[in-house]
């Protein structure tokens, strides 16, 4: 760093072992990093709970993501000063993995990437499948597009890279894996998530509340079943 | 005719005889919805925006003011106008009688022909048509009609989303937009405009940097020289972001990997590979996997929203967190 630059600048605040290392965003929000995607949804939920007590303003906005969670929307220092002293005695821990509403995905497991999937876990796609579905899923956040669900429950070591060249449409109710996470595509999109099904379920319904089927912290099954006949191909 | 069918002919509509390169309806945007991918939309000039509704009487508040978390969709997101960019427009009111204003972007604007004020309340009859011509400066123009345009709300706000595709289509020509209930504003009338509170689009945009969350990505020396850099607005600029070029790269430290995908915000100053900033706008993703070096407050985002392809631009970094 240059000696004239201000030491503060965009530096993140001194981390307590294991707690949130809050990071600056602008003048409105600040960015609190935590070392596992539990966590995260342990923060959400505890964020979550101060804004239903008055302590964080209605219109603030919660964020979560891979290891962070985005608190937007701080109207004054001391809003943001009495956040960031919380954050720093936020103590880490796990959020209860049942307590979330269960949402069962009826899924083709018939995706054109399944072969590959199973080559890589090193297993049979019939066993691919299985493992998939045995798996219990959570919502860990939202993005890429509106209703786009990030769902965290496949072990680490069933991690698989994304598609060296990505795929120009994807279409709607496309079950995916991208590293240790699956995703479902809520609409028609390019994507380089590899594709090991299909399901029928409306994902994104805007006159729906909420419009998402799949918000943070919502707990997922996929439910193997059989194509129907005549419905190959786009599932909406 | 049904009794159903006269009513919606008494109807106040636009009639989109010109649509313009490209035009969206545009309110104060989506709050409350980031958690859920969604951008927040709305005009990208705010203060153009407030200003030609309060020219037209509307309101343009967009808080949701007092509501559950979670719970502000449907909450009003004030009245919605059109941005034109670079305008080239033209509507024919159908129904009824309507006030319009024009701000935003200085343009040449006409009501059958005949030139009438910019920045100003203007009476359009049934039957006559407006006319917003190409801009003289800037970028996008905004036009109010008193009532606002009444679109169909999707998730609390009627704003065009041209990232994620909600809300409506870009205007086409043929397309009706429905106005709302006519407001009272026949009381105050043309010439009480005041002077318009708008700066002029900038020669130059300065825009201030303040504290982003990866500073450490990047290598000191090429951070330390970021205010002295030099940028000009690129034309692949657009309402998800203001990207800068003809500048130095901003350059990453090595071996950092990549970073996970994390929350996003609006002026948020993101750094892709290349190293050619760019500066988050209103349909920005909620989320990203690349650096933010800065934020630029929201107050300085009117300007980036009337910066020609070409400007030049300068980031001032500053570590202040109050702005």
């Amino acid at each position: 760093m240059s000696g004239a630059e201000p030491e503060a600048l965009g530096r993140a605040a001194a981390k307590a072992p294991g707690r949130p290392t809050v990071r600056p965003m602008g003048a409105r929000a600040l960015l609190a990093e935590v070392d596992s995607d539990e966590q995260v949804a342990a923060l959400l939920g505890d964020l979550m709970q101060r804004q239903h007590q008055g302590l964080l303003g209605p219109d603030v906005e919660l964020v979560p993501a891979a290891r962070t969670v985005l608190v937007d929307g701080l109207t004054d220092a001391r809003e943001r000063s009495t956040l960031t002293a919380w954050l720093g005695a936020w103590e880490p821990h796990s959020a209860q993995a049942g307590t979330g509403p269960l949402v069962e995905i009826p899924t083709v497991y018939d995706g054109e990437d399944l072969a590959e999937v199973a080559r890589l876990w090193g297993v049979p796609p019939e066993e691919a499948v299985r493992r998939h579905a045995a798996c219990s899923f959570r919502v860990a956040f939202c993005g890429f597009a509106p209703g786009f669900a990030y769902l965290t429950g496949l072990p680490d070591e069933f991690a698989v890279p994304r598609r060296a060249t990505p795929r120009t449409r994807v279409p709607a109710g496309s079950v995916a894996l991208a590293g240790a996470y699956t995703g479902v595509y809520p609409g028609p999109s390019p994507g380089g998530w590899q594709l090991i099904g299909r399901t029928a379920v409306r994902l994104w319904d805007t006159d729906r509340t909420p419009a998402a089927m799949l918000t943070p912290g919502t707990r997922v099954r996929f439910v193997p079943v059989a194509p129907t006949p005549g419905a190959k191909g786009e599932a909406t | 005719m049904t009794e159903g069918q006269e009513r919606l002919r008494a109807r106040r509509v636009f009639e989109v005889l010109r649509p313009g390169p490209l035009t969206t309806v545009q309110d104060a945007g989506r709050r409350g919805v980031a958690a859920l991918g969604v951008p927040r939309a709305g005009a990208l000039d705010g203060p153009a925006y407030r200003w030609a509704n309060a020219l037209v009487g509307n309101d343009s508040s967009g808080a949701a003011g007092g509501s559950a978390p979670g719970t502000a969709v449907g909450a009003a997101s004030g009245a919605a106008v059109l941005e034109a960019t670079t305008g080239n427009l033209a509507l024919r009111a159908v129904g009824g009688d309507a006030w319009i204003a024009v701000t935003g972007a200085p343009a040449p604007v006409r009501v059958d022909g005949r030139p009438v004020a910019w920045c100003a309340p203007v009476r359009v009859r049934a039957g006559e048509v407006l006319e917003v011509g190409a801009v003289t400066a800037g970028v996008r123009c905004y036009v109010a009609v008193d009532g606002g345009f009444e679109v169909a709300p999707v998730l609390g706000s009627r704003s065009a989303d041209l990232l994620a595709g909600l809300g409506p289509a870009p205007l086409s020509a043929g397309m009706r937009l429905p106005l709302g209930a006519p407001g009272t504003l026949g009381a105050l009338g043309p010439g009480s405009a005041e002077r318009s509170p708008l700066a002029g689009p900038p020669a130059e945009l300065v825009l201030r940097l303040t504290p982003g969350p990866r500073r450490d990505w990047f290598e000191p020396e090429s951070l330390a020289a970021l205010g002295r850099a030099r940028y000009r607005v690129s034309p692949a600029s657009n309402r998800v972001g203001l990207r800068l070029a003809d500048g130095p790269p901003l350059r990453r430290r090595e071996g950092l990997g990549e970073l996970p995908s994390e929350g996003m915000v609006l002026g948020a100053v993101q750094v892709p590979p290349d190293g050619m900033p760019v500066v988050f706008l209103a349909d920005h993703p909620t989320t990203g996997g690349y650096p933010v070096v800065g934020v630029v407050p929201e107050a300085d985002l009117a300007a980036a929203a009337q910066a020609a392809p070409g400007t030049p631009v300068r980031l001032l970094p500053t570590a202040r967190l109050d702005v």
